[in-house]
């Protein structure tokens, strides 16, 4: 690491996080001065992220080669009052909480108080939302059967794909023409919504060239009081860059990082979408940059990988934006979930693993920051010395990258009716969220609670923490006479509960396309200029709407103990732990123990792992391909992000003995500490799960550090991976701590400031997370080798 | 997991004993007594396995074996059957050796070579490696700290030889007790006069077993051992090769 990048990196770690008023007060003068009748709502938005980026401050920082920043400064993080508004409660406490703070200075309060919250208070999309929701959605979402993803932020998990390396915004804007010249007023119906939003995304595309201009006039201005010649000449390189592009095509390395990296602050400024947003197949789309500039001898690897490194501590300055309505005590992230794909396999089906794939290894190794993520992406056309690479970074025990089935998610896509260039143009963004770069609008909707469901149909439909009968009356358990029959009543409360989720989101999707259109991401995300349609309305060529089960192994340790107590061996009676589940298991240590003998999921017993497939085919069966409103449809992902520790903390006593509040079994892991054959067995079981079925799973590994130490536990490693994606295993994700290491950071936090350890499809600070998260992660079962 | 009086243990993702990722079973009984022993728990007597238990037990345990296939065939890995002591109960150990060649799943025996010496060859024939413990040389050390003569072990490991078996020697290195330079001077030596085998892997010792000890109420010999050092662990690699062993550190 230079000078230059170890500063910036420095830097930007140090620097603490802001709430940033400037975007609010932006659009509030917006909204208040600029918005006629006469302008469609398209057009509003468009022209508001163009009085946004017309006006918002130009941050650039000492020696940096990249620019742009969504604040005025790094690490100050902008609000988004038109989709939720924070309250003054709000900003307070993430002024002073103790983890994750954002500090709000007194003026950003003081223009709260007086303008953003006056304005927005009752406008907001997230009291459309709330107002729009029925009785029984309003009751299922407080009970946390499931959670609402579009309450907070904008749809989004987009990923961007090639389309910016070959075209400019100005060949964008002649395609834009084209299309509105095609428009038939004569039998198109729809033909003036098409041009409104024609009109929108030719004027977002004016929108960010005119900030990168901005930012090429700063950069001159600089560059003439520049002393030092060197950086003169730096300074001068790069606001050419950023008069080309993203008008005109990209034509170096250099230009094509500048480019993605303006598009990707245009995207988070014209609103807040779900993970940010992505530069997909990295190492895939910068390659030609690279091979060109370094056969022209106009770069060299070092200079690369300075750029790269810039390009990184660029992510790192923007933290996900703030909630709103958390209490103190809720933590939360400042991770927002970029993922940078690497490795899998190119459009033509060869091996994609380049040069550059193993220079980004190289900084991804070096930055060693939080954000952004990465992943390598294995196909069995990958070499093995490119996942052993990767491992070596793995071992350090930050988490990163994580490991993904190319060959998986080829057949997932396939599978979803999609061509097969476009399958293999595929990734994962997010946590593991799988969809066709730049091509898919695949959007979360919210993580399904299933253990809680079974809670509800073991008390006949009631929700025994909020006393509210929230289900349906499928009958008391204890007139349930066989395994089946309880079976039954369970998938009936599923469905019950699916229809209500599937029936919100499509009111929630309808609202955002009529009122919240994101001209930007469409200008980028085909098809949505030649289908003339905003990517919120249906405007890109693939929509997929997910819902995302979590507590799979929970739920089938649940069942399993059900099936093996209750009724096979009826060791317990039902109305015996009816009682005790009431209590939560107060003095009752022997129906624990006995709960406890049934087949466990992650042993690769296939007792357990049976009613794991049939909770999995029940859930599936329910969603997948049910219409969502943007012509496309509905699928799952089996995620939790940290949502298992939440519906856990809702969730009362569990037939498996899961007490009340602790979390629930993460992903596709086995409940923690449940799996007792090692890691074969682990992902043995969880590949019993249909994955090409789902649009991603998530498999956490835990490994003590001494298996990365020689080549054999390296080698078998990489053995263990081939073998689980032989199997079509989505995603697994290692992480290499020593429980000493964790408890020693837990009684002395202020020593391991740094720590980071993976967390769910992200990785995080430890000290960051809240208690309950870190015992969780602590229990996660260690493997070692023997 | 199959429970049966034969196994005590099975346990998967090995990959210290023998080639791969290895599913490695723990047979009952073990007639030494080391002093070091990881698995006091093997130690009860071995029990003879009756012909109507053979099937059952031998299908259970096949059972168990065969669900890591595709990690072997990734890995190039297998079955090793430890102990305990695998000799001491020939006809399972037969049984399974036999079914796992006729699935092509590679064997490994890890025995300390305390046996019948026409077991041990039939087994060398059945298996496609054996781990072979060489320790101690000393007859008077040997009998101190296993409990037994080594005399046996030794000339088993002639005939294996003999016959050219495929072995994969394994030297245990416990301070204080194997460690010394005359040991392995002995153990060179010996080596090469009377075998063919010139690969050795170090095996350094580790407290592992400390726990089972305290449960099982017996005493532990090794309480105030330590982990040999790294270097002292690189000091017998160099001493091992400069008498032109290949030498490799773990299993
Ligand atoms: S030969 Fe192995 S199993 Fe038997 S006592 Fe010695 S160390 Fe233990």
């Amino acid at each position: 690491m230079n000078s230059r990048i170890e500063s910036l990196r420095k830097k930007t770690i140090q620097k603490q996080v802001a709430v940033s008023h400037e975007r609010a007060e932006l659009v509030t003068s917006f909204y208040k001065t600029y918005v006629g009748m006469d302008k469609s709502i398209p057009v509003q938005r468009a022209l508001c992220l163009k009085y946004i980026l017309e006006n918002k401050k130009i941050f650039i920082d000492d020696n940096e080669l990249i620019v742009g920043e969504r604040g005025p400064e790094p690490k100050a993080v902008p609000t988004y009052p038109e989709i939720c508004l924070h309250s003054m409660e709000d900003l307070e406490i993430l002024d002073n909480r103790a983890k994750v703070s954002y500090k709000v200075s007194e003026e950003t309060k003081a223009i709260y108080k007086e303008k953003i919250i006056p304005f927005w208070k009752g406008r907001t999309i997230r009291e459309k939302i709330f107002e729009a929701m029925e009785d029984q959605w309003i009751d299922s979402f407080n009970s946390g059967i499931f959670t609402e993803f579009q309450e907070q932020r904008s749809p989004g998990h987009t990923a961007g794909g090639e389309l910016i390396y070959r075209k400019g915004f100005n060949d964008l804007k002649k395609n834009i023409g084209q299309c509105l010249g095609d428009i038939n007023f004569f039998n198109d119906k729809n033909g003036l919504e098409k041009q409104e939003v024609l009109t929108s995304l030719d004027i977002a595309a004016d929108a960010l060239i005119v900030f990168a201009t901005r930012h090429a006039d700063k950069l001159e201005h600089r560059a003439r009081g520049e002393k030092d010649f060197k950086r003169k000449a730096e300074l001068e390189n790069m606001a050419s860059v950023c008069r080309r592009v993203p008008a005109n095509k990209p034509e170096t390395f250099h230009e094509a990082l500048q480019y993605y990296w303006f598009l990707h602050v245009g995207i988070i400024t014209e609103l807040n979408p779900w993970d940010a947003y992505n530069p997909g197949r990295f190492d895939q789309n910068l390659y030609p940059f690279y091979k060109k500039d370094i056969e022209n001898g106009t770069i060299t690897r070092k200079d690369a990988k300075e750029l790269l490194c810039c390009f990184w501590i660029k992510f790192h300055n923007h933290p996900a934006p703030p909630k709103v309505g958390v209490t103190a005590m809720e933590s939360n992230t400042y991770v927002d979930f970029c993922l940078i794909n690497l490795g899998g396999v190119t459009k033509d089906n060869q091996d994609g693993v380049n040069e550059l794939t193993y220079l980004v290894l190289d900084v991804i190794e070096e930055m060693r920051l939080l954000q952004p993520s990465s992943m390598i992406q294995v196909s069995r056309k990958n070499p093995d010395r490119f996942i052993k690479r990767a491992l070596k970074i793995i071992a350090t025990g930050f988490g990163q990258p994580s490991v993904f089935n190319t060959d998986a998610i080829v057949q997932e896509m396939l599978f979803h009716g999609k061509s097969v260039e476009d399958a293999r143009i595929a990734g994962a963004s997010g946590c593991v969220e799988a969809g066709v770069f730049g091509k898919e609008c695949y959007i979360l909707t919210g993580y399904f609670n299933l253990p809680k469901i079974l809670e509800i149909t073991l008390n006949n439909g009631l929700d025994p923490r909020t006393k509210k009968q929230i289900g349906l009356k499928t009958g008391d358990p204890e007139n349930l006479e066989t395994f089946d029959d309880l079976l039954d009543a369970y998938k009936k409360q599923l469905e019950y509960f699916v229809d209500i989720k599937i029936k919100g989101n499509n009111i929630i999707e309808q609202i955002n396309a009529k009122y919240m259109p994101v001209p930007l991401l469409s200008l980028v995300t085909q098809d949505c200029i030649k289908n003339a349609k905003d990517y919120n309305q249906g405007g890109a060529r693939y929509n997929t709407s997910y819902i995302q089960g979590v507590g799979m192994g929970t739920i089938t340790d649940c069942f399993s103990s059900l099936k093996y107590n209750i009724y096979d061996n009826r060791r317990v009676s039902m109305a015996r732990l009816l009682d005790a589940l009431g209590k939560d298991f107060k003095e009752n240590d022997i129906l624990l123990h006995q709960l406890g003998q049934a087949p466990k999921y992650g042993n690769d017993n296939d007792d357990a792992d049976d009613i794991l497939k049939i909770i999995f085919n029940a859930f599936h069966e329910l969603v997948t391909g049910r219409p969502n409103s943007k012509g496309g449809v509905y699928r799952i992902n089996l995620l939790p992000t940290t949502c298992h520790v939440y519906f856990g903390e809702i969730t009362g006593a569990l037939p498996d003995g899961r007490k009340k509040g602790v979390p629930l079994s993460e992903g596709i892991s086995p409940v923690q500490g449940a799996d007792r054959c090692g890691p074969t067995a682990v992902l043995k079981s969880a590949a019993k799960i249909d994955h090409l079925k789902t649009g991603g799973t998530l498999l956490n590994q835990k490994f003590l550090p001494d298996i990365f130490k020689d080549e054999k536990g390296l080698q078998s490693l990489v053995h263990l991976i081939r073998s689980y994606f032989k199997m079509d295993g989505h995603h697994v994700q290692f992480n290499v701590v020593s429980e000493k290491t964790l408890r020693d950071a837990q009684k002395n936090p202020e020593n391991y400031q740094d720590l980071i350890v993976r967390v769910a499809g992200y990785s995080d600070y430890f000290v960051s997370l809240t208690s309950a998260l870190q015992e969780e992660i602590i229990l996660r079962t260690a493997h070692t080798d023997f | 997991m199959p429970e049966n009086p034969y196994v005590f243990k099975i346990q998967k993702y090995s990959i210290h004993d023998g080639p791969g990722i290895r599913t490695t079973l723990f047979f009952q009984g073990c007639p030494l007594s080391c002093h070091w022993c990881h698995n006091p728990e093997s130690r009860a007597e071995s029990l003879k396995i009756n012909k109507e238990e053979m099937d059952k037990v031998s299908f259970a345990l096949m059972e168990e074996i065969e669900k890591d296939l595709i990690f072997y065939d990734d890995s190039g890995g297998g079955v090793t059957i430890s102990g305990g002591e695998p000799l001491s109960q020939p006809q399972l150990l037969f049984r399974l050796l036999d079914q796992c060649r006729e699935k092509e799943i590679h064997t490994c025996v890890d025995t300390s070579g305390y046996g019948a010496a026409g077991i041990l060859l039939k087994a060398a024939e059945k298996a496609d490696l054996i781990l072979y413990d060489i320790k101690l040389i000393d007859e008077k050390v040997h009998k101190k700290y296993t409990g037994k003569s080594v005399d046996l072990i030794l000339e088993n490991l002639k005939q294996l030889s003999r016959q050219k078996a495929a072995v994969r020697l394994r030297f245990p290195l416990i301070p204080r007790v194997t460690d010394t330079i005359e040991n392995i001077g002995r153990v060179i030596v010996f080596l090469k006069e009377n075998t063919i085998y010139r690969d050795i892997h170090i095996l350094p010792f580790h407290k592992t077993g400390e726990g089972k000890y305290l449960s099982l109420g017996r005493k532990n010999y090794m309480k105030d051992i330590q982990p040999p050092y790294r270097e002292k662990t690189a000091k017998v690699k160099k001493q091992f090769e400069s008498n032109g062993f290949n030498v490799a550190i773990g299993g």
